[in-house]
C-alpha cells in the first residue's frame, strides 16, 4: 500500500494500528454485527477510519490500474492512438473576455494612436518618475530606494504631509512624467498609486509578496544605469492593454542591450508579478537568467481617467469584489 | 453640615472610593468634575464642598461651581457657566466667577482651561489635515486572495516564460548584430529542412555547387578580411565565455528538469567569472590566444558552405 499520494494518508501510523487492532478483535463478532452499532466512539471511529482507509486504497488501485491499462493500448496503438486528453487549466477554462484585444483590431489601434500613452510610444516624451510613499514611512524608503535603481530617471522624495492634489501640479512643471506613491502598512509596502502625470489615468494597484534585493536566494549585483528592456505578458483584454501601456511607459523607449536587463511584468489570472533580471545568451537556444532587484505582485482595484482624485474622479474600471470574484474563471487583465 | 474631613477619612484613606484607581506609585480620581485626575484631599470633588472644574463639551468650555449652600440640592448642585471662546475674556471670566476662592482651585482651573484650549486648536488643525482613512479587512478575503496568488504564481512559470519571450527577441532579431548566434540559427534550421525533405534539395544543391564551382572558376570575389575576422572573434569570444558552462551544461541536460537551481547556480558562478573576465561581446583582445581550439576549427569549416547556401 503507497500511502503517498493515497488521500488518507493524513491518518497517522499509530491510528492505524489501533484501528487494525480493533478490526482484529471485532472479528470475533458475529457476522450480521455492523459497525455502527458499536456504542463506544472511539472504537467505533478508529474501525470507521480503517474501513475509509481501505476504501480508498481501493480505489487508488483501480485508478492506477486504468492508467497502466490506457497506457499500454496507446503503446499498442503507436501513430494511430488518440491524442493526450489536454488536462483543464484554469487559463484553458476561462470566460471568453468580450473585450479581448485583436491585434488587428482597427479601433484599439486608433484609440492607442490618440490615447494619454500615444506621445510617449511616439518617442516625444522621455519618462521621468517620481517615488514616494505615504505619510511617515517606515519601511518602505528602502523598497523606494531599490525601485529608483530599477526604473531610470527616477527620483525619491520624502513625503512630508504633503497632499497629493498639491504635489501634483509641482510635478507637472518640473516635467515628471509619472507619479508612484507606495502606500505602507506596518512596515510593509501594500499599495501602490501609479499616477501618469499630464492629466493622465491613475491607477490604484495592491502590492503584496513585496521581496527586497537582500531577501533574494543566488542574487546578482546590483542593477546597473542601462535602460532595462521590457516584458509585458498576458495583456489580453482592452483593460490589460491600457494598463500594459501604463506599465511600459515608466521605462525609456530604447532600451540598452548592453547592459542584458530585463524587468517583466507578467498577468496571470489577474495578478502581476513584477521581475528583474540580468540575462545572458548561452548559444540561441539557451538562455539564462539571474533575478537582481525587487519582486513585487500587483493586483489592480481601480482605474480612474485623470490625475488622482478619489472623491471627483471618473474611474473607468472598480473591483468590485462582489459581482466580480464571484466567477472563478472569469478575469480581468 | 459638610464633614469634608470625614468624608475623606473615609473614602480616601480608609475605605472604598468608586472613583480611584490605584497604580504602583499614585492613585487617580475617575470623577467627571475632578480638577486634576489624582486622588488628593484637595482634589477631591466628593471632599471639598467648595469646589470648581472646566469642562469641556463639544468644543465649548464651561465653569463648573460648588459651593457649600447647595449641598443639600444634589440636582441644583453645581453652576455651570460658558465661558468666553476668547482665551483671555474666558481667563478673566474665570477670575471673576472665582473671586475670593482658594487660590489652589483658581490656579488649576485655569491650568485645565489652558489645556483644554490647546487640544481643542490641535483637533481642529488636524480635521484640516488629510485623515488617515482605516479599511478594515475581512481576513477570509486576504487568505482567499493570498492563495490565489501563490497559485497563480505557481501557473505563470515566470522563468521559462521570460526566458522564452528573450529566445523569440532573439530570433527576431531584436538584438540586431549584438549576439552573432542568428548565423548558428539559420544554419541549424537549414539542417533541419534538409534532413526532412532528402533527396531533391541534395541533387539541387550538388547541381548548384557544381555550377557555382564552374562559375567560381572564372570569377573573382573580393572577400574582406576584417569582416571574416570580427565574425570568427565574437564566436571565439562567446564559445570562450560559455564554453565551461555550456560544457557542463551538456552534462546537465541529460539530468532531469528539477535540477535547474543547480544549473542557475553553475551559470551564475560562471557568468560571475566570465564578467569578471570580459565585459562585452566586442572585446577581441582577450581571445587572440585562445585560437587552437578544435571547436573553432569546426566552424570554420563549415562557414564557407553556408555562404554558398546564402549566395544560391
Amino acid at each position: 500500500l503507497r500511502a503517498t499520494r493515497c488521500p488518507t494518508s493524513f491518518i497517522g501510523a499509530e491510528q492505524k494500528e489501533e484501528a487494525k487492532a480493533e478490526r482484529v478483535s471485532s472479528d470475533c463478532l458475529p457476522p450480521t454485527f455492523s459497525v455502527s452499532e458499536i456504542k463506544n466512539k472511539q472504537r467505533r471511529h478508529l474501525i470507521l477510519l480503517l474501513e475509509s482507509h481501505i476504501f480508498s486504497v481501493f480505489v487508488f488501485q483501480q485508478k492506477m490500474q486504468l492508467k497502466k491499462k490506457k497506457k499500454k493500448e496507446r503503446e499498442a496503438l503507436g501513430d494511430k492512438a488518440p491524442p493526450k486528453e489536454v488536462p483543464k487549466t484554469i487559463e484553458n477554462q476561462r470566460v471568453y473576455d468580450e473585450t479581448t484585444v485583436d491585434p488587428e483590431d482597427e479601433e484599439v489601434a486608433f484609440d492607442e494612436g490618440t490615447d494619454e500613452f500615444s506621445a510617449y510610444f511616439n518617442g516625444l516624451t522621455n519618462p521621468k518618475v517620481l517615488i514616494t510613499t505615504s505619510d511617515r514611512p517606515r519601511g518602505t524608503v528602502r523598497f523606494c530606494e531599490q525601485l529608483a535603481t530599477v526604473i531610470p530617471n527616477a527620483h525619491v522624495y520624502y513625503r512630508r504631509g504633503l497632499a497629493l492634489k498639491r504635489i501634483i501640479p509641482q510635478c507637472v512643471a518640473r516635467n515628471f512624467t509619472y507619479l508612484m506613491v507606495i502606500n505602507e502598512d506596518r512596515k510593509v509596502p501594500n499599495g501602490m498609486v501609479l499616477c501618469h502625470l499630464p492629466d493622465g489615468p491613475t491607477a490604484h494597484f495592491k502590492m503584496s509578496s513585496v521581496r527586497l534585493r537582500k531577501e533574494m536566494k543566488r542574487r546578482g549585483k546590483d542593477p546597473t544605469e542601462h535602460s532595462p528592456e521590457v516584458i509585458l505578458n498576458n495583456f489580453t483584454t482592452r483593460l490589460g492593454h491600457s494598463i500594459g501601456r501604463l506599465l511600459a511607459a515608466l521605462f525609456p523607449q530604447d532600451p540598452q542591450f548592453v547592459g542584458r536587463q530585463v524587468a517583466t511584468f507578467h498577468n496571470q489570472r489577474d495578478f502581476i508579478f513584477f521581475r528583474f533580471h540580468r540575462y545572458i545568451f548561452k548559444n540561441e537556444k539557451k538562455v539564462g537568467i539571474q533575478e537582481l532587484g525587487p519582486r513585487f505582485t500587483l493586483k489592480l482595484r481601480s482605474l480612474q481617467k485623470g490625475t488622482f482624485d478619489s472623491k471627483f474622479g471618473e474611474y473607468e474600471w472598480v473591483l468590485k469584489r462582489h459581482e466580480m470574484d464571484a466567477c472563478r474563471r472569469k478575469f480581468q487583465l | 453640615m459638610q464633614h469634608d474631613d470625614v468624608i475623606w477619612d473615609i473614602i480616601g484613606n480608609q475605605q472604598f472610593c468608586s472613583f480611584k484607581v490605584k497604580t504602583k506609585s499614585q492613585s487617580f480620581c475617575r470623577n467627571e468634575y475632578n480638577l486634576t485626575g489624582l486622588c488628593n484631599r484637595s482634589s477631591c470633588p466628593l471632599a471639598n464642598s467648595q469646589y470648581a472644574t472646566i469642562r469641556e463639551e463639544k468644543g465649548q468650555c464651561f465653569l463648573y461651581m460648588k459651593v457649600i449652600e447647595r449641598a443639600a440640592f444634589p440636582s441644583k448642585m453645581w453652576e455651570k457657566v460658558k465661558l468666553s471662546k476668547n482665551y483671555e475674556k474666558a481667563l478673566e471670566q474665570i477670575d471673576e466667577n472665582l473671586i475670593y476662592w482658594p487660590r489652589f482651585i483658581r490656579h488649576k482651573c485655569k491650568q485645565r482651561f489652558t489645556k483644554i484650549t490647546q487640544y481643542l486648536i490641535r483637533m481642529r488643525k488636524l480635521v484640516l489635515k488629510r485623515q488617515r482613512k482605516l479599511v478594515p479587512l475581512s481576513r477570509k478575503v486576504e487568505q482567499r486572495e493570498k492563495r490565489k496568488e501563490e497559485k497563480a504564481l505557481i501557473a505563470a512559470q515566470l522563468d521559462n516564460a521570460i526566458e522564452k519571450e528573450l529566445l523569440e527577441r532573439l530570433k527576431q532579431g531584436t538584438y540586431g548584430d549584438i549576439y552573432n548566434f542568428p548565423v548558428h540559427a539559420f544554419d541549424k534550421a537549414l539542417e533541419q529542412q534538409d534532413e526532412e525533405s532528402e533527396s531533391e534539395s541534395e541533387e539541387e544543391e550538388e547541381e548548384e555547387d557544381e555550377e557555382e564551382e564552374e562559375e567560381d572558376v572564372g570569377k573573382r570575389e573580393f572577400v574582406a578580411e576584417e569582416e571574416v575576422e570580427e565574425s570568427d572573434l565574437s564566436d571565439f569570444e562567446d564559445m570562450n565565455k560559455l564554453r565551461t558552462s555550456s560544457d557542463e551544461e551538456e552534462e546537465d541536460e541529460e539530468e532531469s528538469s528539477e535540477e535547474e537551481e543547480e544549473e542557475e547556480e553553475e551559470m551564475e558562478v560562471e557568468m560571475k567569472a566570465s564578467k569578471s573576465k570580459g565585459k562585452s561581446p566586442a572585446n577581441g583582445s582577450v581571445v587572440r590566444k585562445k585560437r587552437a581550439y578544435v571547436e573553432i576549427e569546426y566552424e570554420q569549416e563549415t562557414e564557407p558552405t553556408s555562404k554558398s547556401r546564402t549566395t544560391s
